[in-house]
């Protein structure tokens, strides 16, 4: 029983920050029909840069948990924000009218790219960086405990609030109404005036720095990280986003706790070495049964 | 064009100033700042120089594209749609010349080439196999397959394995493997193949990772990451190792033993199915099943409306690739005598990727080419090689913004009317 | 096998989401003629056709297609979901297995009914024969043994393929741009290139979406003549949606006039032209719209 909730309550964590990366691949899938393939490296390097803003922070001799934090935030998501706008203006910008392959294969190359870039530059060792926030809460649950760090209840903090955040700039601001309007019609909406190109640019500036948030996050939890995490955790993302029904948005939500519990409870009732395998194998089998996804719109074929 | 063109510097400034601000801003941290512990090693004489290249380039290039020349050039790109030709009915290609001068070459290169050029060689033709499969999928049917390297594995897993568990040789696996292969990429595809196509590189991508992870944590059957060992081919019976009770290779002609000679005769062998692929693929692209891919791959639901059965067309091409892989497998396994899961990751699907974007999707002879220089190339380059997985993902975005086709045209046959039909 | 009805609609109905684009649309279209499916804009036409020739899974009614001496519901070929009494009878379960698995809208094109599409739909990339050859994929050698060895059989196959592709060609008129790329033709090449691919599928019935758009009238001539061979000569019948009420009112045997999904009218074309209902709904339609009854 104590083991289930443990899992439970890391299950959360985990798919909050998955919902926070599929959101990247949710968003951009909605406006240009594409996958965008780099996105997993866009987390990456958020990963690394913010391991990057801690060594700078202290070096310059600032210990203060809210300072670095804040510090931290700022430049990862400034710094990971222009990573995803320069992406999309050199890798699909020139691409807008080819082949999805072409696209895709671009965003293949996209991704090796970051990847061996950052590995050239960082070396291929893992890196790290200290824990900053330590303690926890306890709760006895029959003969064992259940724990919850307090990095753990701030992951879910900060994942809540920066969806939150951006569900009010989708529904209630005038740039949201833009990306909505693009992602519904982008010929209509570059009729009425609507600059879609520097919406899309945008859309990749928001993916990126959701994925950033979620790399920050991880890395002060996790505190190791190589040039290879965004692989794996990137295929988990766009698994939530499929989940949830790709080119929604509280789809990218929703299937990124969805897809964080279940794979927690797996790793932690059956094996965690098929941890991965299961998310795979969840995949194939939404998009066999279901692959509008829990919220996504039947797609119609156009004859 | 009656305006004059003159070059505007300051909007080629400006343009250099925004672009080397940019790359300040990506490669300042990550190339500048190396992190070492929890500390760093500043190197910020490495941006500096990239930002100035960056800065310096854009300037160029803004310049260059306000002359007249490069106007001229962005115009053409613009309109650059001339990818495929038909050639005239009758045509007689070149290569009816180049291919028995090939296969002599080919013939002659294991007496005289020393054992390291050999095993380059043999690694090519092994490339040049996963690269036929994969074209069939990615350039053919136009299914982008990211777990190519899962049927790879599983030929050469499958040779390994069978050999220690049931004992079949390399000739039985041959034939086994390309057909255990298939029916692997059957039970994946069908049900993945109906879907919409981007869906269908993700899937086949985490088919690549689960076969990866399989072997990986099933020690008990795998061996895991430490790997198992694979058989080398017989020569009707005889073995190439320098001794062995069931007669070996070297005894049996009196020769004395050289292990070049199991290269030898893998390179012989290899060579020997290259052909048969390169000749199976020749015919399969004029018949109707290679007309159906081609077809599918323009329009999909104009196949629908002609009676073709889109999920079992393309299905026996994702079929034919992953058989194709297989074999490939078989021989990776044999010519290194020892698999392990490390040879199967992403980075492998990517190369054979790579090799069939660089040579033309639907291209026979630019694949040939494409990989022997992605595969030979870095092995003479040796200090380079750090930056290979880089070159080729640049490679494959250049490749697709300025030509999506690849290096080699794609040529139609023509056909021409029987006497006597009516006109 | 129904002799005198080819296609027999009854009931169609298709709901997108909320949107019923049909609501209840019965008709049926006798053997060995020209029919023709008319109405404003919106009024549901394409809906129509994408039911009729397996694209869209209609949401109630029945299609029955009896060509090829058999009869054909196309909406069960395209796989119904499965029924609580499918799991007692392993027959039913089986067939609706079978469909379900390899069920699709190649089957109506295989049970004799093939189509154009409104924005052309040719495989551009291959060359015009081409495109007629793998309209024939059903009818020729797809064995792969006897291909990769290139036997006397597949070669004659091949060859009898080859001849039908360049008779339909002699058809449209476009022996001359056999080894064009398809991409290339202009577009009432392309249309007549569209016409003959469809015509290569030996259908019984050929579904023409907009034959006539963007066609000038000499070209919309010789397509009259066209539709008239495939009817006169090759028995087969023709089902065409088309704004050009010229054509339409010259060619056709039999008119059904569709108005917001559902049929108002249909009848031989002296019969539609004084219809009151169909003048009502063409000119309150929309306005603008240039209508010659």
């Amino acid at each position: 029983m104590d083991i289930v909730l443990q899992q439970l309550v890391n299950g959360l964590t985990l798919g909050s920050v998955y919902g926070l990366i599929a959101i990247g691949y949710t968003m951009v899938y909605g406006i240009i029909g594409m996958i965008n393939f780099a996105h997993g490296d866009v987390y990456m390097v958020s990963a690394y840069i913010t391991a990057i803003a801690i060594a700078i922070l202290t070096f310059f001799g600032i210990e203060s948990f809210p300072i670095i934090i804040v510090g931290t935030l700022f430049l990862t998501v400034a710094v990971t924000g222009a990573y995803g706008w320069v992406i999309e203006r050199i890798a699909y910008r020139p691409l807008r009218s080819s082949s999805r392959l072409a696209v895709l294969i671009s965003a293949i190359g996209m991704s090796l790219i970051l990847q061996n870039y950052v590995q050239l530059s960082q070396g291929a060792n893992q890196q790290g960086v200290p824990t900053l926030l330590t303690g926890a809460i306890r709760f006895s649950v029959g003969d064992g405990f259940v724990q919850i760090t307090y990095m753990k209840l701030f992951i879910l903090f900060v994942s809540l609030l920066g969806m939150g955040i951006l569900t009010y700039v989708i529904q209630k601001t005038k740039l949201g109404r833009m990306c909505r309007a693009t992602q519904q019609d982008r010929k209509m909406a570059s009729i009425l005036g609507i600059d879609t190109d520097k919406v899309i640019s945008t859309v990749f500036v928001i993916g990126a720095v959701m994925a950033a948030l979620a790399g920050v996050l991880v890395t002060l939890d996790y505190g190791a990280f190589d040039f290879y995490v965004g692989f794996i955790i990137g295929i988990k993302a766009f698994t939530a986003a499929v989940l949830g029904g790709i080119g929604s948005l509280p789809g990218a939500m929703l299937g990124g706790l969805i897809l964080g519990l279940s794979e927690a409870l797996f790793a932690g009732l059956i094996s965690s070495d098929y941890k991965d395998v299961f998310s795979f194998s969840l995949l194939v089998l939404i998009l066999i049964i279901r692959p509008s996804g829990l919220l996504g719109k039947p797609e119609v074929e156009k004859v | 064009m009656s305006q004059a063109v003159g070059i505007n510097f300051k909007k080629s400034s400006i343009d250099a100033f925004i672009a080397g601000l940019m790359a300040l801003v990506l490669f300042g941290p990550i190339v500048g700042v190396v992190l070492d512990g929890y500390g760093f090693n500043a190197e910020f004489g490495r941006v500096a120089w990239i930002v100035a290249i960056v800065a310096v380039g854009r300037f160029v290039m803004s310049s260059f594209m306000q002359t007249e020349k490069g106007i001229a050039l962005a115009f053409r790109y613009a309109n650059n749609d001339d990818g495929v030709t038909v050639l005239p009915p009758g045509h007689k290609s070149k290569m009816v010349w180049i291919i028995p001068l090939v296969v002599v070459i080919g013939l002659v290169l294991p007496f005289v080439a020393s054992k390291y050029v050999l095993t380059v060689i043999i690694l090519g033709l092994i490339y040049v196999l996963l690269g036929l499969g994969l074209n069939i999928v990615v350039g053919l049917a136009g299914l982008l397959d990211l777990g190519f390297v899962g049927f790879y594995a599983i030929g050469a897993y499958g040779l390994a394995l069978g050999y220690e568990n049931l004992g079949l040789g390399f000739w039985s696996m041959l034939p086994i493997a390309a057909i255990m292969a298939a029916v692997a990429g059957a039970i994946l595809g069908f049900p993945v193949l109906r879907m919409h196509g981007d869906y269908l590189a993700i899937v086949t991508l985490g088919f690549g990772e689960i076969i990866r992870l399989i072997l990986t944590n099933w020690a008990s059957f795998t061996h895991g990451p430490n790997g198992v060992s694979a058989p080398l081919p017989t020569f009707f019976g005889l073995e190439f190792k320098r001794r062995s009770s069931e007669g070996t290779f070297h005894e049996f002609f009196n020769l004395p033993y050289d292990s070049a000679y199991k290269y030898m005769f893998i390179y012989l062998v290899l060579f020997a199915v290259v052909w048969a692929v390169l000749f199976i693929k020749h015919r399969l692209v004029k018949m109707p099943i290679g007309r159906a891919w081609e077809a599918l791959r323009e329009d999909e639901i104009a196949c629908r409306s002609l009676g073709l059965n889109h999920v079992l067309v393309k299905l026996s091409a994702f079929m034919i690739g992953a058989s194709t892989g297989g074999l490939a497998g078989v021989f990776f396994a044999t010519y290194q005598g020892f698999v392990n899961p490390s040879s199967f990751t992403f980075f492998e699907s990517a190369l054979i990727l790579a090799i069939v974007v660089l040579g033309g999707m639907g291209s026979t002879l630019g694949v040939v080419i494409a990989a022997f220089c992605l595969t030979v190339l870095p092995e003479m380059l040796r200090e380079f090689a750090e930056y290979r997985v880089l070159m080729f993902g640049i490679l494959m975005v250049v490749m697709m913004i300025w030509k999506p086709r690849g290096i080699v045209r794609v040529t139609r046959t023509g056909f021409s009317p029987k006497k006597g039909v009516a006109k | 096998m129904n002799q005198e009805n080819i296609l027999a609609v009854e009931n169609l109905v298709m709901h997108f989401g909320g949107i019923k684009a049909l609501n209840d649309v019965t008709f049926n279209i006798k053997r060995g003629s020209v029919s023709a499916l008319i109405g404003p804009n919106g009024a549901g036409k394409t809906t129509v056709f994408n039911c009729l020739t397996g694209f869209y899974k209609a949401t109630g009614g029945k299609i029955q297609l009896s060509a090829g001496g058999k009869e054909t519901s196309i909406i069960k070929v395209l796989g119904e979901p499965f029924k609580a009494t499918d799991f007692i009878s392993p027959v039913a379960f089986v067939s609706r297995l079978k469909y379900k698995m390899f069920g699709g809208s190649h089957l109506v094109n295989r049970a004799g009914l093939s189509r154009t599409f409104q924005n052309i739909r040719l495989f551009k990339e291959m060359s015009v024969v081409e495109n007629l050859l793998v309209a024939q994929h059903m009818l020729v050698n797809r064995s792969l043994v006897a291909g990769i060895l290139n036997t006397k059989g597949y070669q004659k196959a091949e060859e009898e393929a080859l001849e039908r592709a360049f008779y339909w060609l002699g058809v449209v008129d476009l022996v001359d741009s056999a080894n064009r790329l398809a991409g290339e033709l202009s577009y009432g090449q392309q249309r007549r290139l569209e016409i003959a691919r469809a015509m290569c599928t030996n259908p019984e019935i050929v579904c023409l979406d907009e034959p006539a758009a963007g066609l000038n009238p000499s070209e919309t001539e010789a397509l009259t003549k066209m539709i008239r061979v495939l009817r006169d000569e090759h028995n087969t019948t023709v089902l065409l949606i088309e704004h050009d009420m010229g054509m339409v009112m010259d060619i056709s045997d039999y008119i059904v006039v569709l108005d917001h999904g559902e049929v108002i009218a249909k009848g031989g074309p002296d019969d539609i032209k004084s219809n009151p209902k169909v003048i009502a709904a063409y000119l309150g339609a929309e306005e603008g719209e240039e209508v010659t009854l």
